[in-house]
């Protein structure tokens, strides 16, 4: 079964024609968005600057009650 | 830059900077707006597809298998090409809508995680199989995956249109004071809501027209040419009969939508028909053009040039009366104790009293105070001061700003919302006369028409861009509906450091979209092929 599967999947990426272009944009587009965008200009902010949702909420509240 | 923990705080309490808000909103809608033009092509084209798929399956003849594969490619460059550009929305959320995304809490979180689990694998894997497919599976499983690609398309739509409907109108929830967010209480209110209802059929049904208008159009293309008759009378047929149910189907959703509104977002429904004082009997414009007077007691206000307007027709259309009161712009700013609205000031005073709860209650957590901590949260618990004050929660943030600031832009609601119901007018039109001349053979005798059908083939993107403007900005100043504006859901960042990413994406946007018309024209001239 899982020998059928990967053959499937196996052919059908070999046959490709114009779907190899596709895959080469989807490639690169996931590479700029996840290895340069996520990880240089898109940070989750209060993820990565604080260690627990208690300090996350306090900081949230901090701001949204000093408008 | 802004991935510096220390500038975060330095801007933490200084006095937010409008150019940043805006900055911010731009990058989001340009965002959104460049995600949009691939969705509703994919939700629209990959139905077309699967009905296709089906009168092959059904009819065993070649010419269907031509057809479909040759939309199945179209359909299958715009998805690679889309594919993921949602996910930059997310960074979003978490860069520069951080408040935003933490007081919203799991109302975002629940939907989207479910649309990852269930829809975007259900949509991968059945995509394969509907690609690799040809000769590998039987042909009825081959058409399952077609049509299971098509569902779990709408049903990636779903979850996200929940969370913007819980935005537009915040049900099923209670805010938790204590963690600042929002927590679920009933989650079939939240997916059940009239507004995530209707909000889901007409974006769906749109979609299905956007498809089906451009399978017209590149149609009639080849028509034009004289290239391939046969299969661009048999395409057309197919998406002029799905044109017409979905035209018909979209006006239907969006009367409802706009009934939904004008009682659950007045402002909005105002601002989209320059209403600014209320009445009885209220018209309906049917086309008008504006310029700003600026002397007016709400300056700006917008003036009509010229307008052509249908009796009655507004009040109408919401009360299914022309006796409906329907409130204008200066009703809801400076209140109408008659028809029982509380002025701006009043609502923006007893927000302020939310916010100062909120505050205190804080300070007195961190103090230790129980007794004050207590009697203060006994608050967020009690209907009645959940009801007097925190329903005006967001009004608060506009203490000593300008009233003008709770008011949306009147001349871009009101263009997007006529250029949207104008074309989808046109689009209705266009595939019943496309569905009639087909079933007279006739579809393809007339040229202008044929230019006609292929001029209309980019307009849906326009009308249903103009239809999600009306949505997004028409609520402004809302990021969360009369309890989050967007002056209190955006990370306070150098507005430089948002200008920077806005422009990376602008290039890197519009490299893809050139990709994806450059691509997409190669395959159409190539035509279906394959005789």
């Amino acid at each position: 079964m899982f020998r059928r599967v990967f053959r499937f999947y196996y052919d059908g990426f070999r046959k490709m024609t114009w779907g190899r272009k596709l895959w080469g944009i989807i490639l690169v587009k996931l590479f700029i968005m996840f290895a340069i965008l996520r990880l240089f200009f898109f940070p989750d902010l209060l993820k990565r600057d604080f260690s627990s949702d208690e300090e996350r909420a306090d900081y949230v509240l901090e701001q949204i009650t000093n408008p | 830059m802004y991935w510096n923990k220390s500038l975060i705080l330095n801007h933490m309490l200084e006095s937010i900077d409008m150019s940043l808000v805006d900055w911010s909103r731009g990058q989001f809608a340009l965002t959104a707006m460049f995600h949009w033009i691939f969705v509703p092509l994919t939700l629209g084209l990959s139905f077309i597809v699967a009905f296709m798929h089906t009168i092959y399956v059904k009819t065993g003849d070649e010419e269907w298998k031509r057809i479909t594969k040759f939309w199945m490619k179209l359909f299958g460059i715009n998805f690679a090409i889309g594919v993921s550009t949602g996910i930059i929305l997310e960074f979003e959320f978490g860069t520069n809508w951080s408040n935003y995304s933490w007081f919203v809490g799991d109302i975002f979180g629940a939907p989207l995680a479910l649309e990852g689990i269930f829809a975007f694998f259900m949509e991968s894997t059945f995509i394969a199989i509907m690609f690799f497919g040809w000769n590998k599976v039987s042909k009825r499983f081959h058409l399952t995956a077609s049509w299971l690609t098509a569902f779990g398309a709408s049903l990636s739509a779903i979850w996200i249109l929940v969370a913007n409907a819980w935005m537009q109108h915040p049900v099923g929830t209670a805010f938790n004071p204590d963690m600042a967010r929002n927590e679920m209480t009933n989650f079939w209110d939240v997916i059940f809501s009239d507004v995530a209802v209707n909000k889901f059929l007409h974006t769906i049904t749109s979609s299905f027209l956007l498809g089906s208008v451009f399978v017209i159009g590149i149609s009639a293309w080849f028509l034009l040419r004289k290239r391939e008759v046969l299969f661009a009378r048999r395409s057309t047929v197919v998406a002029a009969v799905f044109g017409v149910i979905a035209a018909i189907a979209t006006i239907a959703t969006g009367d409802t939508s706009a009934r939904i509104m004008a009682r659950k977002q007045p402002m909005k429904f105002a601002a989209m028909e320059a209403l600014y004082e209320g009445q009885t009997h209220a018209p309906l414009v049917a086309i008008g053009a504006m310029r700003t007077d600026t002397t007016k007691r709400l300056n700006p206000q917008e003036e009509f040039i010229f307008k052509i307007e249908i009796p009655n027709a507004l009040s109408y259309m919401v009360f299914l009366t022309p006796n409906g009161y329907i409130p204008g712009i200066s009703d809801l700013v400076y209140g109408n104790e008659e028809q029982g609205f509380m002025p701006y000031e009043e609502r923006i005073e007893r927000g302020a009293v939310a916010i100062q709860t909120l505050k205190e209650l804080k300070k007195a957590k961190e103090r230790g105070d129980e007794a004050t901590y207590s009697a203060l949260r006994e608050k967020f618990n009690d209907p009645v001061w959940l009801d007097e004050y925190y329903q005006h929660f967001g009004y608060g943030y506009y203490k000593g700003r300008e009233l003008k600031e709770l008011i949306p832009n009147v001349k871009l609601s009101f263009y997007s919302f006529h250029v949207m119901v104008i074309l989808g007018g046109h689009f209705l039109i266009i595939s019943i006369v496309a569905l009639w001349l087909s079933l007279k053979n006739r579809w393809g005798n007339h040229k202008w028409l044929l230019w006609v059908a292929l001029i209309t083939m980019p307009m849906p993107w326009i009308a249903s861009q103009a239809g999600w403007v009306l949505t997004e900005l028409g609520r402004q100043p809302w990021v969360v509906y009369e309890l989050m504006p967007t002056i209190s859901a955006v990370t306070r960042l150098k507005p430089a450091a948002v200008q920077l990413t806005f422009w990376i994406f602008l290039a890197t946007f519009t490299v893809l979209f050139i990709a994806e018309i450059k691509i997409m024209v190669t395959q159409i001239k190539k035509g279906p092929g394959g005789k």
